[in-house]
């Protein structure tokens, strides 16, 4: 008898449960439960989504080096990829429900509005990682070189929150817990990254 | 004047009749938009309309003959940070509001100063409808029916004295209704909410004391029992809840102003030609439309309210 996988149950449920946002959203519009503004609510929403998929991309590494569960690492790609399609929903609100094709205002509005500059550029940064995804493209690069331009999500993150951060009038205190969430994760990989060199130079140390 | 609550109406006896369309009709238009016509077409039809309501027509000389919008969006798609900073927190938040017994302090350069119980303040003013178009400084935009009495006829009673340039208003504090004031770590205002105007701002006749919407006393999450309505300006002038006015010679430092003066400035006149620092201020999308539509001078006031900024330079005086 074939040893049952679970990874063809937890990787569609995975996928499944990463839908669920979308899935949300397209109930409550269609069935008229958002609010007076339901394009505002449409953007919002897609931008929260695209941030806390963000995090949860960037909360796996760090939760592979504290539980010790490496194969975390298999869903990685998937969230990842969801949180360029959640990016690219929030993109098209922006472009097309809100401006709708005015190319002229947009770029006005890039040029002139950090608020704006600063989601296009987390937007923006997020394309070459979704393109260089697949196996071929890890190849092709290598592995260092690939991990490299996967560094470019910090950057991103970074981006994305200051973007959040903009777009609050006065209560700042969701992209200060935010800001706090990337702050955490990205410290962890640099503390991590220290530790690890530290042990390398002392090489008796490796096996503790 | 008897401020009632309307918390023995039912929704369904409220809802204007063209609630449900107006909805449906959005859905339709963004559904097509989106390709979706084939799911557009399986919407399930909503409760049955009633006809009770029936839509306030333009009659006055300042009346908009647009459409207004739905009682619904009035009253759940608010910014009244007191009760939290989410569009639906007012309405949801606002239900245990107790916007009578009212007072309402008057200090400063006049020579009625008084602490004044609501009714005595307003007595004997004669209530008016006045169908204005209300344009946020984000970008969206309403027709609302109002029902109120002019600022002016208060002001008169009040007998400011020449002295008195600029008139402030402040808002309730009362931690015990409102939950934002109940934070003291990392506040989203500092309490209480103030507005200014000038004197001749606040004597134009468009400027209105509002005590009502749709024919029915002021729902406590649009800001009752009393608040100010300015339609040539930002909603955010439209100080809600109103207990202090206080005759100055000096100009007030409004809320916003105060919390970020490169942003919003004490006249915040509607004006599509001076953008918001992270928004374009040309366009604007009225709530139940799916297009957005060029934003009027003076939010279509100009005739009526410009002189009063004549020789000013806008992009200054923002």
């Amino acid at each position: 008898m074939r040893k049952f996988n679970r990874w063809w149950i937890l990787k569609p449920a995975v996928f499944l449960a990463c839908l669920g946002p979308m899935v949300w959203i397209s109930n409550q519009a269609l069935y008229g439960r958002l609010s007076a503004n339901p394009i505002k609510d449409i953007t919002e929403f897609t931008g929260i989504w695209t941030l806390r998929f963000l995090m949860i991309t960037l909360a796996i590494t760090p939760l592979r080096r504290i539980t010790g569960v490496s194969s975390l690492i298999r869903f990685r790609r998937m969230i990842g990829l969801f949180t360029f399609f959640q990016g690219f929903l929030h993109w098209m609100t922006y472009v097309w429900l809100d401006q709708f094709f005015m190319w002229g205002e947009i770029l006005k509005d890039i040029i002139k509005r950090p608020f704006i500059l600063s989601g296009m550029t987390a937007f923006t940064l997020m394309i070459p990682l979704a393109v260089t995804s697949t196996r071929k493209w890890i190849a092709r690069l290598g592995g260092s070189r690939w991990q490299a331009v996967h560094r470019l999500i910090y950057f991103s993150g970074a981006a994305g929150v200051i973007h959040y951060y903009f777009f609050e009038k006065s209560d700042v205190r969701n992209p200060l817990a935010y800001a706090l969430l990337l702050s955490f994760l990205l410290g962890f990989r640099a503390w991590h990254g220290m530790r690890q060199r530290a042990l390398k130079l002392k090489p008796a140390t490796r096996n503790m | 004047m008897l401020i009632q609550r309307a918390s023995d109406i039912s929704s369904s006896e409220i809802t204007p009749e063209n609630l449900y369309h107006n909805r449906r009709e959005w859905i339709k238009t963004a559904s097509a938009i989106l390709g979706l016509t084939a799911v557009g077409t399986i919407i399930p039809a909503c409760a049955p309309t009633v006809g009770a309501a029936g839509e306030p027509q333009a009659k006055g000389k300042y009346d908009t003959t647009e459409k207004p919008t739905p009682f619904e969006d009035i009253t759940s798609y608010n910014n009244y940070y007191e009760f939290g900073t989410g569009k639906d927190d007012p309405a949801r938040n606002s239900k245990n509001f107790k916007p009578k017994p009212w007072t309402v302090k008057v200090e400063g350069m006049c020579k009625k100063p008084a602490t004044y119980n609501l009714d005595d303040l307003i007595k004997g003013f004669a209530t008016e409808d006045r169908i204005y178009r209300m344009r946020c400084v984000e970008a969206w935009s309403m027709v609302i029916p109002w029902a109120g009495f002019p600022l002016k006829t208060l002001i008169e009673r009040l007998e400011p004295l020449p002295s008195a340039k600029f008139v402030e208003f402040k808002t309730l504090v009362d931690p015990n209704q409102y939950p934002e004031q109940r934070r003291s770590f990392l506040k989203v205002l500092d309490w209480p909410y103030v507005e200014g105007l000038r004197m001749d701002e606040a004597t134009h006749p468009l400027a209105l004391i509002a005590t009502g919407i749709y024919g029915k006393p002021l729902p406590n999450q649009n800001g009752a029992p009393l608040r100010l309505v300015l339609p040539w300006k930002y909603g955010f002038k439209g100080i809600k809840a109103i207990v202090n006015i206080r005759f100055t010679d000096k100009q007030p430092v409004n809320t916003w102003q105060q919390q970020a003066s490169q942003e919003y400035g004490f006249y915040a006149n509607v004006n599509p030609n001076v953008d918001h620092p992270r928004w374009s201020q040309a366009r604007e999308r009225r709530i139940g439309e799916f297009f957005k539509r060029p934003t009027l001078m003076f939010n279509g006031y100009a005739d009526q309210v410009s002189e009063l900024y004549a020789g000013m330079d806008l992009r200054r005086y923002y």
